[in-house]
């Protein structure tokens, strides 16, 4: 009996992986192949981005703010904590920046686009569409894959941005430091790949968030716990995903440009 | 009763009759289609096919298979056997970026309207046009023209949040039949509506049929929507769904029954109320 259970498990996993990547590499094409929608782009844009840029400023200045409190604490112990700004600027922008936005906008709108698309398809309305011969990846998947990325990117130099100056906030209301020297060794530290390591992340997070989520929207069965249930696994491997796909960039990117 | 074919003179019948039908390319032929979900066959060698100017009514209980049916018909389901033509081309395998011109050309009424919650009952309606890129002017007059044909013009700005169960049927009706569709399919269009909103449902699609002369494939479980389409035609000039006289019957309206995922009849109301199929005498009676 469990034998079998585990059979049906990892058929099933198969499956849904072989569904996901043909979705994903129709959904890819798609991105250069018109009709390209560019109102509904423009829509998903302002949703995705706009509508984020609460949730990641707040996010990546606070986070700013906890590294700076942290490596002070240690770095007081070498009489180092003059390179807080250094150490604040290197791990946002190449690390936490993309990944915690990542995360973050994946939460908020991987969550979204699965309910929506996942209650169109329990109310027929992903049929109709199909009926009146418009293709729903074209129409609904497409323009949020293009968005998610563009905005992410954009997204991803906010909470950078808004980080250091969480970090700097810290430094000197709370530490008592030179806000001079944060923001010059923080400058002086880094280096273009640093920023293209940071700005190279969001292109893959963006994909994956919109992909996952209008995946297991469109993939919806069971009614309203059908669509609950959608929305959470489009949460949870959009999450697990970004940071998965964050290891393996980052073993590439350090690769290509060695520090 | 005796049942004639002949209509009165206003009544604009469809071009062709059951007899003639069979001899003309068919709009939509299934040939042995047999169709499985997770379990034992939903429709087994399912065989049928609609004739240019043809409406035939799908009967059966809830549960056989009429709707799944209805969606192979336009391809947003696949057979596991058999073949499905539509328009001449087979489409059991056809990729699903070649179906979406063909689908185009078919209007689809879902069983509870299916209308985009999003937009408008003007941007519902017009979809089509919308994505076709056609001109607002001319969207708005075409809308326009057809919430006129269903009797709902002051609808125009409603979300459909905002519509009565019977308002939605309609206003599908309207964004189903907006570029005059080569063929209709009707999903359970009267289903949860109370008599008199279902007889108004019932008088669109008679209207449709007697109008535009669209070919059809209706599905229902309600005999009574079946036989009120095969006895009664659209009279252009009094504008309003009128009976036939005693005795006649509408001769382009036929019917199709399933049980149990097999097609257990085929044939007009005059071999429906004759039949001596136990199932169904059971379902008529």
């Amino acid at each position: 009996m469990a034998i079998i259970s585990i059979d049906r498990t990892a058929k099933q996993l198969v499956l849904t992986v072989q569904e996901y990547s043909l979705f994903a590499w129709r959904a890819f094409q798609n991105l250069y192949r018109p009709p390209i929608y560019w109102t509904d782009f423009l829509i998903q844009s302002d949703v995705i981005g706009f509508g984020s840029i609460s949730i990641v400023l707040l996010s990546g200045f606070f986070t700013g703010g906890v590294l700076a409190l942290q490596s002070a604490a240690t770095l007081s112990a070498f009489g180092a904590t003059a390179v807080t700004g250094r150490f604040v600027a290197i791990t946002m922008i190449r690390e936490l920046g993309p990944v915690l936005t990542g995360v973050m906008v994946s939460g908020r709108n991987a969550s979204s686009m699965a309910s929506e698309l996942g209650s169109m398809v329990v109310t027929e309305q992903i049929d109709a569409m199909r009926a009146l011969g418009v293709d729903p990846i074209r129409k609904l998947v497409t323009p949020r894959i293009f968005a998610c990325i563009t905005m992410l990117f954009f997204l991803t130099i906010v909470a950078d941005a808004f980080g250091i100056m969480g970090g700097a906030f810290v430094t000197v209301f709370m530490n008592h430091q030179d806000g001079l020297q944060y923001f010059s060794m923080a400058w002086e530290s880094l280096r273009y790949p640093d920023i293209l390591q940071g700005l190279v992340k969001p292109l893959f997070s963006g994909y994956i968030i919109a992909s996952i989520g209008c995946f297991y929207g469109l993939r919806t069965s069971g009614g309203t716990q059908g669509v609950g249930r959608a929305t959470i696994q489009a949460v949870v491997w959009s999450s697990v995903f970004i940071i998965v796909a964050d290891f393996f960039l980052t073993q590439i990117l350090l690769a290509i440009f060695p520090t | 009763m005796s049942l004639d074919s002949n209509l009165p003179q206003n009544a604009s019948p469809a071009p062709l009759g059951p007899a003639a039908a069979h001899h003309v390319s068919p709009v939509v032929a299934f040939k042995y289609v047999t169709l499985a979900f997770d379990g034992p066959p939903v429709l087994k060698n399912i065989s049928f096919s609609v004739a240019p100017g043809e409406t035939r009514v799908l009967l059966g209980p809830a549960g056989v298979g009429k709707s799944v049916l209805l969606k192979l018909a336009n391809g947003l389901l696949r057979p596991d056997k058999g073949s499905i033509q539509l328009f001449g081309e087979e489409i059991s395998n056809m990729p699903e970026e070649q179906l979406f011109p063909l689908r185009t050309r078919i209007g689809m009424v879902f069983q509870e309207g299916a209308l985009f919650d999003s937009l408008t009952v003007r941007d519902n309606v017009g979809y089509q046009l919308i994505q076709e890129k056609v001109p607002d002017d001319e969207i708005d007059a075409r809308v326009r023209q057809i919430l006129s044909f269903v009797g709902l013009e002051r609808t125009f700005a409603f979300y459909p949040s905002s519509l009565s169960g019977g308002m939605k049927r309609r206003v599908a009706i309207a964004r189903a039949a907006i570029r005059q569709p080569e063929l209709m399919l009707y999903d359970s269009p009267t289903g949860g509506l109370d008599p008199v909103t279902s007889t108004t449902i019932i008088e669109l699609i008679v209207k449709e049929r007697d109008v535009h002369k669209t070919p059809a494939l209706l599905v229902t479980h309600r005999l009574q929507d079946a036989f009120t389409m095969c006895t009664h035609y659209y009279d252009q000039e009094k504008a309003a769904m009128l009976p036939l006289p005693e005795g006649q019957t509408n001769p382009n309206t036929t019917f199709l029954m399933l049980d149990e995922g097999r097609l257990i009849f085929d044939g007009t109301i005059h071999d429906l109320v004759h039949s001596k199929d136990p199932f169904v005498r059971e379902f008529i009676e």
